[in-house]
């Protein structure tokens, strides 16, 4: 549905997205997931063809985005991260002037605006769509913007954080507005925060740096990102480097890193696999009388993966500012 | 040409919502109105002629406030976004823009026929003058209202848009005035074929002249052109 090769967009000196290539098949609701600035809403944008590429190419459903744009604009309901909208304008009103935009005939408006209105939850309280837009909450303005993107039942919707600046219950429904819409809509949606993606998404692509980093369900990615297990233990009765030692000999033990706190040691093992050592350690310690106060098995998260993505990019942020 | 009468009727709303039309208005009417006063005791007579002239210039004024809103708000609320994503063309919003804005400028204009109902109470007003003035008035509003958005697909800012226009407009119809009375040759001559208001003058005297129509519209055609290619340079920036 969404094809990308070799995208890549400069502006002016600064390389925003670099050299990105995905295919996204029909039906699947894939969330790009990425740091502010890694090049997220840069590549949404170009999808929708509101802004071109430096250079590759993109078509969706079939249609390039540089030379069929009208046709792909069809093909696309979108909703901008900051959700622009007319303030002056009813909702009805708003929603109606868009359906004309969007080629509906003049005699449908009113029905596809009910039905689009029912789903995003305008419909409830009777006034909401008699309200300017200028007066509602973040909230229902939120859901004004899908019900624009909405209107012409497009097959792919391009949603740019959509649950942005809503309340944990509003996030709720939108996310649960978004799963049910995946049944019938090919859709794209942006993040930088990882449990939202995780729980909507049945593909995730980590952008950071103008590049795609990991990708894949949130499954392989998790088993992609995993390290091997580690254990951290801190215990005292012996002398730092005999303790490591002792510990080293275990079968199943790769590595070793011990540290001071205090009178305490606190040694990081690294084992093989998967695999969790936590019995023979403690056997170790009970056998060799040692003081014992903290035994713990680390796995290492998609938070943390994310967290040192964000990190990273930071960093060379950082150097080439100061370059 | 559907999509940009769909514009146009949203532009046309927005400004009945909107307080600076009022005012707009408002100041419009209130200057002309006492233009008109000064000069029916000053003339003694009742000729439509100078408040034609006054009008045209007063309008340098008032519409580049009507059309700086028109497209550097979309820019700045980022609604520019959610348009250009919708199946219209850059041509169809700059049409649709041109043509809510020239309705509201059409409105503006009708509400000044009271000055001519006092003036067939008063007197005798020539009524192919005030046709042909009036006529004048709206081929000169199409190249204002042109100039006016295209100064507005310029910037973000909506003050900045107003200011462009205005040096713009202030340029073609009280510069060049100035330079053709300084009578330097050859840039007076030049100045006078530039000068808007050489053109309208023969419309606010009563005559129709093909060189003003050639004038006004080509004015309008090219600065309509101008803002739909600066609309559409987001595409190859």
């Amino acid at each position: 549905m969404i094809d990308v090769k070799h995208l890549t967009k400069w502006y002016g000196p600064v390389l925003a997205v670099d050299d990105i290539s995905f295919h996204v098949a029909k039906g699947r609701i894939v969330g790009f997931l990425g740091p502010n600035g890694a090049g997220k809403s840069t590549t949404l944008k170009i999808l929708t063809s509101y802004l071109p590429a430096t250079s590759g190419k993109v078509t969706i459903a079939g249609h390039d985005v540089l030379s069929d744009s009208i046709e792909v604009r069809r093909n696309i309901g979108y909703m901008p991260e900051s959700v622009p909208l007319y303030p002056e304008m009813r909702v009805r009103e708003l929603l109606m002037f868009r359906a004309a935009l969007r080629d509906i005939p003049a005699g449908e408006r009113a029905s596809v605006v009910d039905r689009v209105a029912e789903r995003c939850w305008l419909s409830k309280p009777e006034d909401v769509m008699r309200r300017r837009v200028g007066e509602l909450s973040r909230g229902y303005k939120q859901r004004v913007g899908l019900a624009e993107a909405l209107l012409h039942n497009p097959p792919v919707l391009v949603l740019d954080e959509p649950t942005i600046g809503l309340d944990p219950n509003q996030i709720r429904a939108m996310r649960e507005l978004i799963q049910r819409l995946g049944e019938d809509h090919t859709i794209i949606l942006s993040s930088h925060i990882l449990a939202e993606i995780e729980q909507t998404c049945n593909h995730i692509m980590v952008i950071a740096g103008g590049k795609i980093v990991a990708d894949g369900t949130p499954e392989e990615l998790r088993q992609k990102v995993l390290g091997p297990s580690q254990v951290m233990v801190e215990l005292r009765g012996s002398d730092p480097s005999e303790l490591a030692g002792a510990v080293k000999s275990l079968a199943g033990v790769r590595n070793v890193t011990d540290s001071r706190t205090g009178d305490w040691t606190r040694l990081l093992i690294e084992c093989d696999g998967k695999a969790d050592r936590r019995a023979e350690i403690y056997r170790l310690v009970s056998e060799k009388g040692w003081q014992l106060r903290e035994l713990r098995h680390t796995v290492g998260s998609l938070e943390d993966f994310f967290v040192q993505i964000t990190y990273e990019q930071n960093m060379q942020a950082g150097q080439r500012m100061a370059q | 040409m559907g999509k940009a009468l769909t514009l146009a009727r949203r532009e046309l709303t927005a400004y009945l919502f909107s307080p600076i039309a009022y005012i707009i208005g408002a100041g419009f009417l209130l200057l002309s109105a006492g233009w008109f006063f000064i000069n029916i005791r000053i003339g003694g007579e009742a000729s439509l002629r100078p408040l034609f002239d006054g009008m045209a210039v007063l309008m340098v004024l008032a519409v580049p406030l009507m059309t700086m809103g028109l497209l550097s708000k979309e820019f700045d609320s980022g609604t520019i976004e959610t348009l250009m994503t919708s199946p219209v063309t850059e041509t169809e919003v700059i049409l649709g823009k041109f043509l809510g804005v020239m309705v509201f400028y059409v409105a503006l204009l009708a509400s000044t026929i009271v000055f001519l109902g006092l003036m067939i109470a008063f007197g005798r007003p020539d009524p192919g003058v005030a046709a042909m003035g009036y006529l004048g008035m709206i081929l000169l509003g199409a190249a204002y209202v042109s100039v006016g958005i295209f100064a507005s697909t310029l910037t973000r800012h909506q003050i900045v848009a107003a200011i462009a226009a205005i040096g713009i407009l202030g340029f073609f119809v009280i510069v060049m005035g100035l330079v053709v009375r300084l009578g330097v040759r050859p840039w007076a001559d030049l100045a006078a074929h530039l000068n808007a208001m050489t053109y309208f003058r023969d419309f606010s005297r009563g005559v129709f002249d093909s060189r003003g129509l050639v004038y006004f519209l080509s004015a309008a055609a090219l600065f309509l052109f101008l803002s739909v290619k600066t609309l559409e340079s987001r595409r190859w920036r």
